[in-house]
């Protein structure tokens, strides 16, 4: 019938071979090609952070030292922004114009579609009245998060701050992502993994305009956030605050231990600071103001600075001679021979025996007895060699390893140190001499002193000083943490000569005048440490009462020009307002003197030690 | 009243079933695209789902409207009706209002409409009236030019409305032709032409002069059926352009490459006139002359698209090509098609659970994008099956065309299967990058109300006229 009616098979085909093709490529971007469900998902999933509130801190008393308040950081994303009047904006949030300007631009950089946060740490008035204009700025959206409070504005050192990661945290430890915060120092960063809790996070349906529809698989994969864990600090929060309050108007440093549980009571280092400071919008600003600071309020000089000990260290020198039996009967005289080169600084009856060198701190007698510990072995290095080893199980010179961060060890010097300056048996006893009274190339940390004084408070060990003792969740204690005991057997009866040598200390000897208390007995040891940049460095250690210690204290004042006249009276006030709870009527001239004294002003600023 | 002469009894109830699936599935896939938690009910006319559906309802009205009229009402009108179309064509550039730059509609009240959906079956009547006469021979030039014509007219008023794509839709008209009995070469030449337009635009001009030139070779090869004769060929061409290539360097004429390779050609082609000439290969006229076709093809593809094309329309074409590839920019929509039917894997994710439709990642995605939804949500499998359903309809349409007792019909049912077979493989191809987005609807699929009454009509004015197949219509 008609010519071209085959061609009918030609047109069918046209139409199959073309349906063909799209079924190909639909198999292929369906089936084949697993990337479009990896866009798909890019498009359509938000991960959202709900960050857990940081654990609070306690002092040992339940008194709160670190609380959070809430805090509100505002978040763009760029895409979704529409013109909108930036001057009321920069009114409700308290910016200026450029800086919020640069901050959208900095945002738009990072990326269009993602938000990033352009106003940090908004206060929660802030956030009320932004809360209620938020209708008004498409594109902005605001995310909660917890800032540290501090009811008292003290230790700031020991509580440490918080701060944001930055990217070498980031790259070290995948839990941390940018924005998230994390201890930088003091207890936030010895504690940082109890305290933050764990981030919750959540997946989130969005449409194209980033709207939030709903949760994911019905928030299959979604965590929650877990509470960040409560500690309970060692400090006794009204101690510390009185030792801060002692120490102003110095650089120095105060450290008072329970001897028996090596529980820091108080570590103060002046000059001091607002913890408040490193919170909130002003942070960087502060954080720049107390970084040029010539008195280097940041430092915990506690635990951070060494200083040679001074005659504080006459009690380890005369544990290691009683440990050896060297000092038990001996008389050592202050004049003559054997007393050269080292003479005494003032005259008192001669020759004396231990308890009463202790008492006069007389640095003949100490030279003498370290001449006999050096020379109790068979060359100076072997005798050096013991000596030093028995510091280092005082735990001087070394870091003692409890729970602070960044302690450093200070140094007792080696033979070796010894041999690089002489030569290998170029030395003797004679010529590192100064060791005996703890002055030269010795430096310890006043924690390590106080750690000394609880070793023989405790007559023969200490605990690893620290200071949090209990960790809590939800309130209910979870663990407590224990330290090391170290054990320095040096026998009781030698333990009790020594204590009696620091009992006439403060009875009669160089603590009587401002370390005596009428109600206590006091064991303590003065030291007067030879400055050459200026006036002497004030250091005093003790413990208390004799029988049964609660407290062991050192106490280190740069520029104090002798032991007993700013450390010896801290150190006893701080021991009477601990144990009997206020100060007798005859010292508070003490009290006012100490807080009222002003070294700062008049000091030498040394750069660049 | 006999039975056989019934229009219900006659009717062709498969394609009529076809049709109604098809709809239902496309009103139930807008549902689905448009669906929110927070909408009522699936009736909600204040939604798109809901007014869908009245225009179904409409359409379904419209198409017993069609069949209650006698079939000779087309073919007496046909020249009519195309007529008015035209001059509502006309209309539309002066009175009609805007939308996204197409001044294609005609606004009354809530009511719009769009002349250039009636131009497809209004042109189609035309076409089928002029080829149905007695005295009208297909192959004759005069006869292509008043085709070209009818082709023409409406599709350059709907350019000038600035809707190419719904223009391009008149060029599938070529297929019916050829059915009817135009010579073949038409085609072959129409798919060379499209095949060096995109190579055209991947190529530059030195690799598409040799590829043609490869090309050229092996087609004389075809013709002369011998494999020798284009391997000395070869040797020629590289022999004379290692002789060019030398010259330039020993002399230092500094020729480019391209330079040198067009030296090469025009020599090489005199030679081979001169072949054809002492040698009376009737063949070498026919390969010079595809190559001057192929040449001229060419260098008007660069000209045409540097300074003809719009912009946006460049980048469409390039997307496709993959010229360009820009995500956020012009490729936007393209990209996030493809990841919503690319996400939908094998079996889908489930009636109304895709993410990227229900989230309005694609845009446009109820009416020129809404295989997107089908994509996703029903997967390889459901893409495949409305794919498998369109072709089932396509493949009746010419069955039922082919049973025509009057050629009239016949014409019209090609017409209608080739409009419906260009919409389908550009709307999907669209949709998974495979064409440039022209924003041409799926039939029966895409919302509005415009254009499935113009397919309804389109369709059922074929079913009309297929329930009196036996009478001979002119």
């Amino acid at each position: 019938m008609d010519l071209y009616s085959k061609r009918k098979y030609l047109i069918i085909g046209l139409f199959s071979l073309v349906s063909l093709i799209i079924v190909i490529r639909l198999f292929y971007i369906q089936v084949i090609d697993s990337s479009y469900k990896i866009s798909a998902a890019s498009n359509v999933l938000r991960r959202e952070i709900n960050y857990p509130a940081r654990g609070v801190i306690f002092d040992r008393n339940g008194k709160l030292l670190v609380y959070n308040q809430a805090a509100y950081d505002v978040l763009i994303t760029p895409r979704e922004l529409k013109s909108f009047d930036t001057l009321s904006f920069c009114h409700l949030v308290g910016v200026d114009k450029a800086e919020l300007i640069s901050e959208i631009n900095k945002a738009k950089s990072y990326s269009r579609f993602k938000p990033s946060p352009i106003i940090k740490q908004l206060s929660s008035q802030m956030y009320a009245v932004l809360q209620e204009q938020l209708f008004k700025y498409p594109g902005f959206f605001i995310q909660a998060r917890t800032l540290r409070q501090y009811p008292s504005k003290i230790a700031a050192h020991v509580l440490g701050y918080v701060g944001e990661v930055d990217q070498k945290i980031i790259d070290g430890n995948p839990y941390y992502e940018n924005g998230d915060y994390i201890g930088r120092s003091g207890i936030e960063r010895a504690y940082e993994d109890q305290l933050r809790g764990i981030k919750g996070i959540s997946y989130k349906m969005v449409d194209v305009h980033q709207i939030v529809k709903g949760s994911f698989e019905n928030g299959r994969l979604d965590t929650a956030a877990v509470i960040g864990k409560n500690l309970v600090s060692t400090l006794n929060a009204d101690l510390q605050a009185y030792g801060e309050r002692l120490l102003s108007g110095k650089v120095g440093s105060i450290v008072a231990i329970e001897p028996s549980t090596g529980e820091i009571l108080v570590l103060a280092s002046s000059p001091t600071f607002d913890p408040g400071l490193f919170v909130g919008r002003e942070r960087s600003r502060n954080y720049a103001k107390l970084l040029s600071d010539p008195y280097k309020p940041m430092l915990n000089r506690a635990i951070t600075s060494s200083y040679p000990p001074g005659s504080t260290f006459k009690l380890a020198n005369a544990l290691i001679g009683l440990q050896d039996g060297l000092l038990q009967s001996v008389r050592y005289s202050c004049a003559g021979k054997g007393s050269s080169p080292i003479k005494c600084t003032h005259n008192h009856e001669t020759p004396l025996p231990l308890i009463s060198a202790i008492r006069e701190s007389c640095n003949s007698f100490f030279w003498q007895s370290f001449k006999s510990e050096i020379n109790h072995y068979a060359t100076p290095a072997d005798g050096l060699d013991a000596f030093r080893k028995s510091l280092l199980e005082m735990g001087l010179g070394k870091k003692i390893g409890g729970d602070l961060f960044s302690e450093t060890s200070g140094s007792v010097p080696s033979v070796a140190y010894y041999n690089k300056y002489y030569g290998a048996g170029g030395w003797n006893s004679l010529t590192i001499r100064s060791l005996s009274i703890g002055q030269g190339e010795l430096l310890v940390t006043p924690l390590q002193l106080s750690n000394m004084v609880s070793l023989i408070a405790n007559r023969g060990y200490y605990i690893a000083p620290h200071l949090v003792r209990g960790i809590q969740e939800n309130n209910v204690a979870l663990d407590t943490l224990h330290f090391e005991k170290h054990v320095f057997a040096a026998g009781a009866a030698n333990y009790e000569m020594i204590v009696d040598g620091m009992e006439q200390v403060v009875e009669k000897g160089t603590g009587r005048t401002t370390a005596k208390l009428d109600s206590l007995t006091v064991c303590g040891k003065t030291g007067t440490i030879q400055n050459p940049h200026g006036e002497a460095h004030s250091a005093f250690v003790a413990f208390s009462p004799k029988i049964n210690p609660k407290i062991a204290i050192a106490v280190y004042i740069e520029n104090g020009v002798w032991g007993a006249k700013y450390a010896a009276p801290i150190a006893s006030l701080i021991i009477e307002k601990y144990l009997k709870g206020k100060i007798a009527p005859n010292r508070q001239h003490f009290e006012d003197a100490m807080i009222n004294s002003d070294l700062i002003s008049t000091m030498n600023i040394e750069h660049g030690d | 009243m006999k039975k056989s002469n019934s229009i219900w009894f006659n009717l062709d109830w498969i394609t009529v079933l076809l049709y109604l699936i098809l709809v239902f599935l496309g009103w139930i896939n807008i549902y689905a695209a448009v669906y929110s938690d927070e909408h009522q009910s699936i009736l909600d006319i204040g939604q798109k789902y809901g007014k869908q559906l009245i225009w179904i309802f409409a359409g379904i009205f419209l198409a017993i409207m069609v069949l209650t009229i006698d079939s000779r009402f087309f073919t007496t009108f046909a020249y009519h009706i195309y007529g008015i179309t035209v001059l509502l064509l006309v209309a539309v550039l002066f009175l009609g209002k805007e939308v996204n730059g197409a001044r294609a509609w005609f606004e009354f009240g809530s009511i719009a409409l769009q002349p250039a959906e009636l131009g497809k079956f209004a042109t189609n009547l035309a076409l089928a009236k002029c080829i149905s006469q007695f005295e009208f021979k297909i192959q004759k030039m005069r006869s292509y030019l008043i085709l070209v014509a009818i082709i023409a007219l409406p599709a350059i008023l709907i350019i000038l409305q600035n809707d190419t794509g719904s223009a391009l839709v008149f060029a599938v008209f070529v297929f019916v032709f050829f059915r009817e009995g135009m010579n073949g070469m038409v085609l072959f030449w129409g798919f060379s032409a499209a095949a060096l337009f995109i190579l055209a635009l991947l190529l530059d001009q030195f690799n598409l002069l040799i590829f043609l030139l490869a090309i050229s070779l092996a087609a004389y090869g075809v013709l002369r059926q011998s494999t020798k004769e284009p391997f000395i060929g070869l040797g020629v061409l590289i022999g004379t352009f290692l002789a060019v290539w030398g010259i330039n360097s020993l002399a230092g004429l500094g020729g480019t490459p391209l330079q040198l390779i067009v030296i090469t050609t025009i020599f090489d082609a005199l030679l081979l006139i001169f072949y054809g000439i002492f040698r009376h290969v009737a063949e070498v006229w026919r390969i010079i002359l595809f190559f001057i076709f192929a040449v001229c093809i060419s260098i008007s593809v660069n000209y045409f698209y540097s300074n003809i094309l719009e912009s946006h329309q460049r980048d469409r074409i390039d997307q496709v090509l993959g010229i360009k590839n820009d995500k956020l920019g012009r490729g936007y929509n393209v990209n996030q098609s493809k990841i919503a039917i690319g996400s939908g894997g094998f079996i889908g994710k489930g009636f109304l659970k895709g993410t990227q439709t229900k989230y309005n990642f694609v845009p446009e995605q109820s009416t020129d994008f809404i295989f997107c939804t089908v994509g996703e949500e029903w997967g390889f499998v459901g893409a495949t099956t409305v794919l498998g359903l369109f072709l089932i309809l396509l493949i009746r349409l010419v069955a039922v065309a082919e049973r025509q007792r009057s050629q009239f019909s016949r014409i019209y049912g090609y017409g209608v299967a080739c409009i419906l077979f260009f919409h389908i493989a550009i709307n999907i191809s669209m949709t998974i990058g495979l064409a440039p987005v022209i924003g041409i609807p799926l039939p029966f699929f895409s919302y509005g109300g415009s254009s499935l009454w113009a397919f309804t009509i389109l369709l059922f004015i074929f079913l009309r006229l297929d329930a009196s197949r036996t009478k001979n219509l002119r």
